[in-house]
């Protein structure tokens, strides 16, 4: 364990941003802070960082206790989300910035700012000044400016935001090659599912302050923890089902009696639970044998080119199901009667986050 | 960090000390006119001279004529120039920055110099010329506080669309600016409108020098002669400044509130 | 490529054909640029280039000789003292003013506050501030008899003088001082949190930051805000004439007296005056508009 977090919570004054984040990273870790605008992710960031002061925890690098110490002392670079390159140098001096403040020999200086120059990509581009490049050019000088100095853990603050889509995919792509090859251990902040998804070896998903979930992505995606976390990340289906039976896990939902694998122990009779079930785990008028059973009919059809989403609705509950388009069938109508199935460790039982 | 907000706030101190200490003076000062006591005796006698009711509102009445002219050179200007002739407004910003450069001193002697006896246009001949020659002199001077007050006006509101719109309809250019753009623009004007008023209202080298009964040279006149009642003019005209600013943030303030749309 | 142009046009009730814009254009500038050149451009250059003139309209590079005369000489000196003094002044006050607002992490009302009492204060320069300042530093100002009866100082017994260099210099700061500020503002605002941020995590220290980023960045607007405080200061004539008649030699009041009564007994001399003073509020804010174009160019 290379990177502690304990406790850490964050106050101001009556409104709580951060609470009680605990968390273990090992060194060369790759992890993602997920969540909406105002979830706490970049306090906590900051926090790391040394621009907030946690209310309460602790911070630890190695054996190190960085929490009292200021952000210049604590070894740590960072990403921002508008890149923060110094318009008065040049990508050189930029990079060679963290370097310089630590009176570097000059010999040396050149030489790291040349290997991260051809590290990001861009080792012609030394003596223009930022505003001379375009947006993902910066933010690759920036990434090569937190580097330089060889720091312990790397922080980027959403650093994709500001970019345009196309290059967004193609700088994700080199941040986690970059991040692959040093070794570095990198703490992400995003609200972007997909990034995070794709960049991180695990996720902390984060909402109002609380921690949600933290997992693999596989884990987050198919076993969502909380109906927050379900509904976050990917598209969901909730259903709202009445406990029969806890520990065998029968429940109906609108009625209609449903077993799901996992169980619902110690609930009683009667209380409600809320269960997920993705769209693509949903088959249509093909029932398997052993699964679930649901009847009821087609709301709506939408062609989305590849993918034909329909919507089922039961009673008060509906789902929504995503196939492939295939051109050898005829789109099913609106209000026609349906039976859809699904195995029974497709679904997932959720629970309110603890409070 | 509270070293440094201790140095902020005695900055901030110290500043206000200097600012509010002249003020308080010359209040003060005014007061003082009968001995021993405070009186506010010195006000009194400056509202009821007849030369400050005369010479202010002579500059009132400047001052409204060079709003009007200052409006209605700059806004169809400053329209055209962003709509149809982009090309030009390196020009036209180069001109409204002139009167910053070139001392009212020097602009008025190049009147007088021109617009005299002996040159084609005799302004200076007749008291009517002679006050034309003033207003325009005026909007000359206020001209860089009025065209940036209309731009940026501009800038907040879409023209091209409003335009083609309006000519959609049926609309001709004299309907479109007056009773679309400058209904728009409403609060830029009247910030470029106040700032007019504040700097015309206490005006005094083109008064002087080009012998009108305006405010600035009677102000002049009495801080030669008297020795109480000039600090309470300057109150006056402090009190003047400071209601043109403040009604200019307050109709700002209200644009902010109730957007346009 | 703006919105007008994506617009598809419906189509027009009535058969009125598109006005041509082009030339309506042109004729609605024109009352503009006419304006301009008659009561602007004209009137200066009729000076300046009567200052080449003689009393008989031939070309003549006498006039710039003759402003080498002691009392010509000394006015543009004192001048030149008193606006540098009361730029340099209004520009050291105001960098801290405007500092302690935008770093200062003063409360949230300051900044308006300081805003709009500058824009009042910077306008409020002529006859009144003088008359102002001649009750507060006046003989019987009210600083002058507060000091005298708190400190036993008499400020005038230890050689001072509103009307004088020095009283006009303090007099000059009222607006000078709100002028910095409110041009400061908005270029030290302009300096993004993240740049300190960046600094910070990359290990520097504040001093570091400041020497090495903010200063680089900022020293353009200092020093063209500066020269602008000189040119403004250059021109300016109301304020000295309200407190010092024209008993104090400065260029403005010197050209005053000429345009008055021709005190140099030569027209054409006052031509000169004027083309000497166009000539340095005009290199004063090139320079300011060069400068400030530069730091423009970083800060995209």
């Amino acid at each position: 364990m290379f990177l502690e977090i304990s406790n850490l919570r964050k106050t101001f004054g009556t409104y709580t941003a951060v609470q009680h984040f605990d968390m273990k990273i090992d060194r060369g870790e790759f992890i993602s802070f997920l969540g909406p605008s105002g979830c706490g992710k970049t306090t906590t960031l900051r926090m790391m960082a040394g621009f907030e002061t946690p209310t309460e925890g602790m911070i630890r690098i190695g054996n190190r206790d960085i929490t009292g110490l200021r952000p210049n002392q604590r070894k740590i670079g960072m990403v921002f989300q508008s890149y923060a390159l110094f318009p008065n140098m040049t990508v050189a001096d930029n990079v060679a910035f963290g370097l310089k403040v630590a009176r570097r020999p000059g010999a040396e200086i050149a030489q790291r700012v040349e290997e991260m120059l051809k590290l990001i990509g861009l080792p012609q581009l030394g003596n223009r000044y930022p505003f001379q490049l375009s947006g993902g050019q910066q933010q690759r000088v920036a990434l090569a400016r937190a580097l330089a100095p060889k720091p312990q853990v790397l922080l980027l603050d959403e650093p994709l935001s500001a970019l345009d889509a196309k290059i967004r995919v193609s700088l994700r792509e080199e941040i986690r090659a970059v991040q692959r090859e040093l070794g570095i251990t990198t703490i992400y902040v995003t609200h972007d599912q997909e990034e995070a998804l794709s960049m991180s070896d695990r996720i902390v998903v984060m909402n109002e302050g609380r921690v949600e979930q933290i997992g693999t992505p596989f884990e987050i995606y198919n076993l969502p923890r909380t109906r927050f976390v379900a509904s976050f990340v990917g598209t969901l289906n909730i259903l709202q089902a009445r406990v029969l039976d806890g520990p065998a896990g029968r429940v109906a939902v609108d009625d209609q009696e449903i077993v799901v694998a996992t169980g619902l122990s110690g609930a009683r009779p009667g209380e409600t639970c809320s269960l997920a079930l993705r769209p693509e785990a949903i088959r249509i008028d093909q029932p398997a044998p052993s699964g679930n059973r649901l009847q009821g009919s087609i709301e709506e059809v939408s062609f989305l080119g590849s993918v034909v989403r329909v919507r089922v609705r039961f009673d008060r509950n509906s789902v929504s199901i995503d196939t492939f388009n295939n051109p050898g069938l005829t789109l099913p109508e609106r209000g026609r009667p349906v039976t859809i199935s699904f195995a029974r460790d497709d679904l997932v039982v959720l629970q309110q986050a603890p409070g | 960090m509270n070293r440094s907000r201790l140095g902020a706030w005695l900055s901030f101190a110290i500043g206000a000390l200097y600012f509010l200490v002249p003020l308080i003076a010359t209040m003060e000062f005014a007061m003082r006119i009968r001995r021993g006591q405070y009186t506010f005796d010195a006000f009194q006698i400056v509202l009821t001279d007849a030369r400050f009711q005369a010479t202010f509102t002579y500059s009132t009445v400047v001052a409204l004529a060079t709003i009007a002219v200052g409006t209605l050179l700059v806004v169809p200007t400053a329209y055209w120039v962003r709509l149809r002739l982009p090309h030009l407004r390196p020009v036209v910003e180069f001109i409204t920055l002139l009167p910053l450069v070139i001392p009212a001193i020097v602009i008025v002697f190049g009147y007088l110099r021109m617009y005299n006896s002996s040159s084609l246009v005799p302004l200076t001949d007749t008291d009517l010329g002679t006050d034309i020659l003033l207003t325009f002199g005026y909007a000359t001077l206020a001209l860089p506080y009025m065209y940036r007050s209309v731009d940026a006006g501009l800038q907040a509101i879409d023209i091209h669309t409003l335009t083609e719109a309006a000519e959609n309809l049926g609309a001709r250019w004299p309907t479109i600016l007056f009773r679309i753009i400058l209904p728009n623009i409403r609060v830029a004007v009247l910030s470029g409108a106040l700032l007019t008023f504040a700097i015309v209202i206490g005006e005094f080298t083109l008064a002087s020098l080009l012998n009108r009964p305006a405010f600035g040279p009677y102000l002049q006149l009495i801080g030669a002669n008297r020795a109480y009642e000039p600090a309470a003019l300057a109150i006056i005209a402090f009190a003047i400044t400071w209601a043109c600013m403040g009604l200019i943030q307050l109709f700002a303030r209200q644009t902010q509130t109730a957007p346009a749309r | 490529m703006t919105q007008a142009d994506e617009v598809v046009p419906l189509p027009t009730l009535t058969a009125r054909p598109r006005m041509s814009m082009p030339s309506w254009a042109w004729l609605g500038t024109a009352p503009f640029f006419l304006f301009a050149l008659l009561f602007l451009i004209l009137p200066t250059a009729y000076l300046l280039v009567g200052a080449f003139q003689d009393v008989e309209g031939h070309f003549t590079l006498e006039n710039l000789a003759n402003l080498s005369q002691p009392s010509i000489v000394s006015a543009y000196t004192i001048s030149l003292q008193v606006s540098a003094a009361s730029a340099l002044g209004g520009a050291v006050v105001g960098s801290l003013l405007a500092s302690a607002v935008v770093f200062g992490g003063l409360p949230r009302w300051i900044r308006p506050t300081v805003v709009t009492f500058s824009g009042v204060a910077s306008n409020f320069a002529g006859i009144p501030l003088a008359f102002a300042f001649l009750a507060t530093l006046g003989r019987a100002g009210l600083v002058t008899t507060l000091l005298i009866t708190v400190f036993d100082f008499n400020i005038y017994s230890a050689g001072f003088n509103l009307l004088s260099f020095w009283g006009l210099v303090i007099t000059y700061l009222y607006f000078q001082i709100p002028l910095m500020v409110l041009i400061l503002l908005p270029a030290l605002e302009g300096l993004k949190r993240e740049w300190r941020e960046a600094s910070e995590i990359l290990g520097a220290s504040r001093w570091q930051y400041w020497s090495w980023v903010a200063f680089p960045i900022i020293w353009p607007s200092l020093l063209g805000s500066t020269l602008l405080l000189f040119a403004n200061a250059f021109g300016a004539i109301a304020t000295a004439y309200g407190l010092t008649g024209s008993s104090l030699n400065i260029v403005p009041i010197l050209l005053y007296a000429q345009i008055r009564g021709d005190v140099l007994h030569n027209p054409n001399l006052g031509y000169a005056l004027a083309l000497g003073m166009v000539v340095i509020t005009g290199l004063s804010n090139l320079a300011y508009m060069v400068l400030r174009r530069r730091s423009e160019r970083w800060m995209r």
